[in-house]
């Protein structure tokens, strides 16, 4: 029975009638036996004291609820993740990945347009990014951003081909930390773990304190100027729900960027993963990313 | 990371260009401290006894109290979602060590509110009898009704005051040690992640305390035209000199720590102290906020050269100084860590305004409103100890 489902006792009306809580003896009378010969005073304190009783009971009940770790959260992500369509949940929740092939990326910006349309993103604040690394043979590294028209297309003076030891871009997005501070910080349960692993953020509970922008390693999180409440990179978790890929993912031309389920030995990912090396960002953090990179130098942070 | 890359082509992560924290998360602190603090000095005297404190004693637990009552301003003139400020009560999250703060701060609170009101029963009593026109109704609220005090409910009273003053003192620790733990629990930020975090915020807390309850027993000596105690003074500056000797050693000890270890962290951290930080960190809150008073406490705290208003002034002066060294401590703590990107390849800069919530016109009148608080409390209430032959039977 759940804490909704225990009866209310109408206290005023057995104690103005007489009558217990037991139901079926409005009239004074009482079917249940044991109180049938009860006095009105008696059968007043008897509700009374259930009514108490059933009151701390509540009481008690609903504050554990909100002591219990990720208890709140829990209750909304799960159903947040009934299949679309409905029908029997699956009996295991999938598990999924994202991989970064910095090899493959070649900075034309699609993700960044697509993310900024699919999640409404305000200008001037991102759920992802892509990074440019420029190794000199002088050991100078360069790092820059890519703007959204893409690398090529900006007009950004290149450096001299002869100076370039090489050059890579590095596509940046959630890491959806397995262990995330963002979601241990968050004071009010706005930060919820979807069962599928996914880190969200529940913009009707988030307060704006900005802990969780702060505490994540990665500068994914901002506070959103226009909602006022935190907002981050959750990988089109609406779309992952109606089984499409995430919006950044479907644009990429080259393929830099792989979604899917990790779970599944015969997902793309789950291939990938299993025959190249990759690398996590930040390892030493021991937050436990599932975001992982192909070609992951020493100089991306 | 290497020096050039912060220079010759700095990187900032497109989030971390706006500091999500402002300048009202200086104050929160700033504040907590102080309320810690002054409460501090009010347990030297009401648990270890230290008689020199008897003038401040009173005047310490009141400033703490007004303090508090304002501690939480700034953090509501912070959330972008204040209406939602109690969810951190209603619904807290336990990993969070921020849905700590209600139940902390409430609990803190509300030690100090009976602790105020047992103290000041005797005066409330005698003044709901007394008190000209309306304000004996006023009194008779504050005494809840109870307008008398028998020998036996003040020796209650005393029991109380002292059990209070105990349970009080750790839990100022653990008020303001879990504000520097807000902080030093952020493992994204290096300049912030420290075990040291809590200490030192507890250390210039106390520090801070005692500063700002001498310059109000100072002021209010001047204004009221009455001698400051010659003894109190010393006792204040002696335990300014003490703490802040803490606070400096364990603030620089946490920054030798770390600039000796070298981590990779060190070089983003060494670029944010001789650039961005370089005024507030090594000017004021190294040289002009902890070394010059250091060196200035030890002559009222220790000698008796020169005229005793000159003790008072170094007091005074170093008071000041002390006060200035914490508001740079906190500030380049909390702006100071949001100055580099967690690229750190690159620093942000944080633009100060004059207007608007978090502006530093809304700084300064939050700043304020303690001591507005305080100057209504003192219309209130007795804040100097009663004649020792008037004392009715609960320590003054």
């Amino acid at each position: 029975m759940s804490l909704f489902e225990l009866p209310i006792l109408p206290m005023s009306a057995t104690s103005a009638a007489g009558g217990c809580a037991s139901g079926g003896c409005a009239t004074g009378g009482c079917a249940s036996g044991g109180c049938s010969t009860a006095r009105p005073d008696q059968a007043s304190e008897t509700s009374r004291r259930e009514f108490l009783k059933t009151a701390t009971t509540l009481t008690l009940g609903a504050m554990s609820l909100t002591l219990l770790p990720g208890a709140m959260a829990g209750d909304e992500s799960s159903s947040a993740a009934t299949p679309p369509g409905g029908g029997h949940p699956p009996a295991k929740k999938p598990m999924y990945g994202f991989l970064i092939d910095t090899t493959k990326c070649t900075g034309a910006g699609k993700c960044l347009t697509a993310c900024r349309v699919e999640n409404s993103v305000p200008e001037g604040q991102a759920r992802t990014w892509v990074e440019r690394y420029v190794h000199f043979k002088d050991g100078r590294v360069e790092v820059e951003l890519v703007p959204e028209i893409g690398y090529a297309a900006s007009g950004e003076p290149q450096p001299e081909a002869e100076d370039v030891l090489r050059a890579y871009f590095v596509p940046k997005l959630c890491n959806q930390c397995v262990d995330a501070p963002c979601n241990q910080v968050c004071p009010v349960h706005a930060s919820i773990k979807s069962p599928e692993g996914i880190e969200l953020v529940d913009a009707d509970r988030c307060i704006g304190c900005g802990y969780c922008v702060q505490a994540c390693p990665y500068g994914i999180r901002y506070m959103n100027h226009e909602t006022n409440v935190a907002d981050k990179c959750n990988w089109c978790y609406h779309r992952v729900m109606r089984n499409e890929q995430p919006a950044c993912v479907e644009a990429c031309p080259t393929g830099a960027r792989v979604f899917g389920r990790i779970d599944d030995p015969d997902s793309e990912i789950s291939k990938r993963l299993a025959t190249l090396p990759t690398g996590v960002l930040r390892q030493h953090l021991g937050t436990l990313p599932l975001t992982r990179y192909v070609g992951l130098t020493d100089e991306v942070t | 990371m290497e020096y050039h890359a912060l220079h010759d082509a700095p990187f900032v992560f497109p989030n971390d260009a706006h500091p999500a924290w402002s300048i009202m998360i200086v104050i929160y602190p700033y504040i907590t401290g102080m309320v810690a603090g002054a409460f501090v000095v009010s347990t030297m005297y009401h648990v270890f006894h230290r008689e020199a404190l008897r003038p401040v004693a009173r005047l310490a637990v009141v400033a703490s109290l007004c303090l508090g009552a304002c501690a939480t301003l700034p953090l509501l003139l912070h959330l972008h979602q204040p209406l939602r400020a109690l969810n951190v009560v209603a619904t807290p999250s336990p990993s969070s060590a921020m849905a700590g703060f209600g139940f902390i701060y409430s609990f803190y609170m509300l030690v100090l509110l009976v602790d105020v009101w047992l103290l000041f029963r005797p005066a409330i009593v005698e003044r709901a009898h007394f008190a000209p026109g309306p304000w004996k109704n006023v009194y008779r609220v504050l005494a809840l009704g109870v307008l008398e005090i028998t020998p036996r409910a003040a020796e209650i009273d005393r029991k109380l005051i002292h059990a209070l003053s105990v349970i009080g003192i750790p839990a100022a620790c653990i008020l303001h040690g879990y504000v520097g733990f807000l902080f030093g629990a952020i493992k994204a930020n290096p300049w912030w992640s420290t075990a040291l975090m809590p200490v030192i915020f507890l250390t210039s807390a106390v520090v801070s305390g005692i500063a700002v309850l001498t310059l109000l027993y100072l002021f209010l000596c001047r204004s009221s035209r009455m001698e400051p105690d010659e003894e109190c003074m010393r006792s204040l500056s002696r335990l300014l000199w003490m703490f802040l000797v803490l606070a400096v050693t364990f603030e620089v000890a946490e920054l030798l720590h770390v600039a000796y270890e070298r981590e990779e962290e060190w070089y983003v951290i060494r670029e944010l102290l001789v650039t961005k930080l370089r005024f507030s960190y090594l000017t004021l809150q190294v040289l002009i906020g902890g070394l010059l008073p250091l060196l200035i406490l030890p002559i009222p705290a220790f000698t008796g050269v020169a005229s005793a208003a000159f003790r008072r002034a170094c007091t005074g002066v170093a008071a000041v100084l002390v006060l200035v060294q914490v508001a740079a401590m906190r500030w380049n703590v909390v702006v100071g860590g949001q100055l580099f990107s967690k690229s750190f390849r690159g620093f942000v800069d944080y633009p100060v305004t004059w207007l608007g919530r978090e502006g530093l016109l809304a700084a300064a009148v939050v700043l304020a409103m303690p001591m507005l608080l305080l100057w209504g409390a003192m219309k209130l209430l007795p804040v100097w100890p009663p004649n020792p032959e008037s004392d009715s039977g609960v320590k003054a």
